[in-house]
């Protein structure tokens, strides 16, 4: 077999290998015929880039840090580990490198409104932001069980100009909130950009999203060979849709030497069957305009997902994902909420850094894995959030209200 | 020659145009779907279109989504639809029969094994919204070999050079998508309706039949004069849920029936 090569991905219809495509109905087409040309026609384009980059720069705080987390690889007595801080990025998350992108596309595209759907509400808010910012008007879906548990979030938003519009359809978490998402925009498809959270979902999305999220492996990579003189052993990121861990993903898929963990939420644990984990334990089909892998019954009907933590909490993944799985370029583990948890107190004791629940994840597989390594050898785990959204959920889990 | 060509034949040389109720097989109770499909056809049905229950449907408004839903309580699989079929053929061989859903149902079965059964059973087209001809070339072809017709969807936003394609590839009858938005939506207009199916005549011979926003008889005597058929699909379900009769689960409420029946009158004057 010939080594695939990973910079051309997707073909010119979307796919990566059997996954990926183009799966919406007729009136969405045109749409995405659209968003992909002026993507195209703008990526190149230098008064793009310069826009994109000054707004990394000086809105979002780029480049985020990478820090060597040094009691805590002393203490896990293996790999050394450095985390690759998202979390410090303006709103709190990586969410905002694709806003940020995508929002200049809206405006490029001359669309006055976006709509976005959110399930922890961190891709609410950083589409909110970005609309506050360009002066858009902003309507963000979100399930109504996500709207209950994220009530913080959906304050932000109204905050920052947002409405947000809850659903009650279906599961009432993010899937739905997707499909509510693709209903509004099939209907205002002339003035609306629909600005997707993450790497699924039909062309061009999964490669337009991975390619603004890119920056964070690109910075990665760069500040691994500055600090350490190599590049690293093992890249660690949690993966929902995916979008972090593509970003961090990306730039190093041609580098053979660098092993690809990526973590999804095995809930009470994948045996259970209570988890959100499509690519340890899924099968492929074909769900919000994309073929990947999914959470589904015997019969194709998309099955309710569990996790702890609510950006996670969905039944598919990455198209791209699911093509590195399968030809085997990154490896795709699960750990349980309990174990999440156990992360996410471990570094916020040990560094000073709160982690989001979903990076926890990361961190507890990082956890284990830089045990088996030895002290010459490095990870890199991306911090992709910080962890302020989740007190209430974690008080919660300690029987403390306030 | 196919059910569905047989039907439209005979349409036209009475110079009537086809009258499509839609439901969701299952809705709101598995005993009523089939006596809903006869009555219906009674009621002056030519084809009828049934829903295929799936827990993410993204092209339907509130009244289609509750309609699934509802039939997934019920937990009515494509092998249920396919039964429900099977029964109906045992006293209707003429009237054609489409399924109407999305991709997955019929890729968790499997599509080699779902023409086989769907032949077998007497299906005559499958409507699969979220698969566009792009990625339905090849399920297209096996339908092709079981004698299935992939109903292919048109939509406003469909540009000429796309309904050249489209057209090409289109077995049975075209579906017209008459507005931007999801199933049961109320801003039908009637003139860009008009203006594209002219379009679309110059590329195709087979009939067109109009969907989405028809929901009575004025809506309907409104499109019937530019297509050859239209489809009803969330005024029925509608109807059907809010007169359904749980002590009489399989009893088909008349008011379904009567809205057929209305508009069969309607689209017959015009």
């Amino acid at each position: 077999m010939t080594q695939p090569s990973f910079n051309n991905q997707p073909d010119s219809r979307g796919h990566f290998g059997p996954y990926g495509g183009r799966f919406v109905s007729e009136t969405l087409i045109y749409a995405l015929d659209e968003l992909e040309r002026s993507y195209k026609a703008l990526k190149d384009e230098p008064h793009f880039i310069e826009e994109l980059d000054r707004d990394l720069a000086h809105y979002v705080g780029r480049p985020s840090p990478l820090y060597l987390a040094e009691r805590w690889s002393q203490r896990l007595g293996g790999a050394q580990i450095y985390l690759k801080r998202e979390d410090l990025n303006h709103t709190g998350a990586h969410k905002v490198n694709n806003t940020v992108g995508q929002g200049l596309l809206a405006k490029y595209s001359g669309k006055s409104r976006v709509i976005a759907e959110t399930g922890a509400g961190q891709h609410g808010v950083a589409t909110a932001t970005i609309a506050a910012r360009l002066g858009m008007t902003c309507q963000v879906f979100m399930g109504e069980e996500d709207v209950r548990r994220q009530s913080l979030n959906v304050y932000r938003m109204k905050l920052l100009g947002a409405e947000v519009i809850p659903v009650s359809s279906g599961s009432r978490t993010l899937k739905d909130a997707m499909n509510e998402a693709l209903r509004d925009w099939v209907t205002n498809v002339d003035d609306t950009f629909y600005i997707i959270g993450t790497v699924a979902g039909p062309h061009p999305y999964p490669m337009l999203v991975r390619d603004f999220q890119a920056v964070i492996g690109r910075e990665a990579k760069q500040q691994c060979l500055q600090q350490t003189g190599r590049l690293p052993d093992a890249l660690v990121a949690c993966v929902g849709g995916g979008s972090n861990a593509i970003g961090l993903f990306h730039p190093f898929l041609e580098d053979a030497d660098v092993a690809l963990y990526g973590v999804e939420a095995g809930g009470d644990g994948v045996s259970t069957g209570r988890h959100a984990a499509p690519l340890s334990a899924g099968r492929p089909g074909i769900l919000h305009g994309n073929r990947t892998y999914l959470m589904e019954d015997e019969n194709g009907q998309i099955i309710h997902t569990h996790s702890v933590s609510a950006g996670l909490d969905y039944p598919g993944v990455g198209p791209e994902h699911a093509w590195l799985k399968d030809i085997g370029r990154a490896n795709y583990v699960s750990v349980t909420d309990e174990e999440a948890l156990a992360a996410f107190r471990e570094l916020t004791l040990i560094e000073g850094i709160m982690p989001a629940l979903e990076s926890s994840h990361a961190l507890a597989y990082t956890a284990k894995l830089a045990r088996q390594m030895s002290p010459e050898q490095t990870i890199i785990v991306n911090l992709s959030g910080r962890g302020d959204k989740d007190i209430l959920t974690v008080a919660e889990l300690d029987g403390i209200s306030f | 020659m196919s059910r569905i060509a047989k039907r439209f034949a005979q349409l036209q040389r009475q110079q009537r145009k086809a009258l499509v109720p839609y439901l969701v097989a299952g809705d709101p109770d598995p005993a009523l779907t089939v006596p809903a499909m006869h009555a219906l056809v009674a009621a002056g049905a030519d084809i009828i279109e049934l829903g295929v229950p799936f827990s993410d449907p993204m092209a339907e408004g509130p009244v289609i989504q509750l309609a699934h839903e509802r039939a997934l309580l019920h937990a009515i699989s494509l092998r249920d639809v396919l039964s429900m079929v099977e029964r109906f053929r045992q006293e209707d061989s003429d009237t054609p029969v489409v399924l109407m859903g999305y991709a997955n149902p019929v890729e968790a079965l499997g599509y080699e094994r779902f023409a086989e059964h769907a032949s077998r059973v007497g299906v005559d087209g499958l409507l699969t919204v979220d698969l566009p001809p792009e990625e339905g070339v090849e399920t297209s072809a096996m339908m092709a070999s079981h004698g299935i017709d992939s109903i292919l969807l048109l939509a406003p936003t469909t540009t000429e050079e796309r309904i050249r394609t489209i057209c090409e590839q289109a077995r049975g009858y075209l579906y017209y998508v008459s507005l931007k938005g999801v199933t049961g939506a109320g801003h039908l207009d009637v003139q860009s309706v008009s203006d594209k199916m002219s379009l679309i005549r110059r590329y195709s011979t087979l009939p067109v039949a109009v969907g989405f926003g028809i929901k009575d008889a004025t809506t309907a005597r409104a499109i019937a004069p530019l297509c050859d058929g239209v489809v009803v699909g969330s005024a029925l379900v509608d109807c059907l849920v809010a007169n359904f009769d749980d002590k009489h689960p399989a009893k088909v409420p008349e008011p379904a029936t009567e809205l057929v029946a209305a508009i069969r009158s309607a689209i017959d004057t015009v």
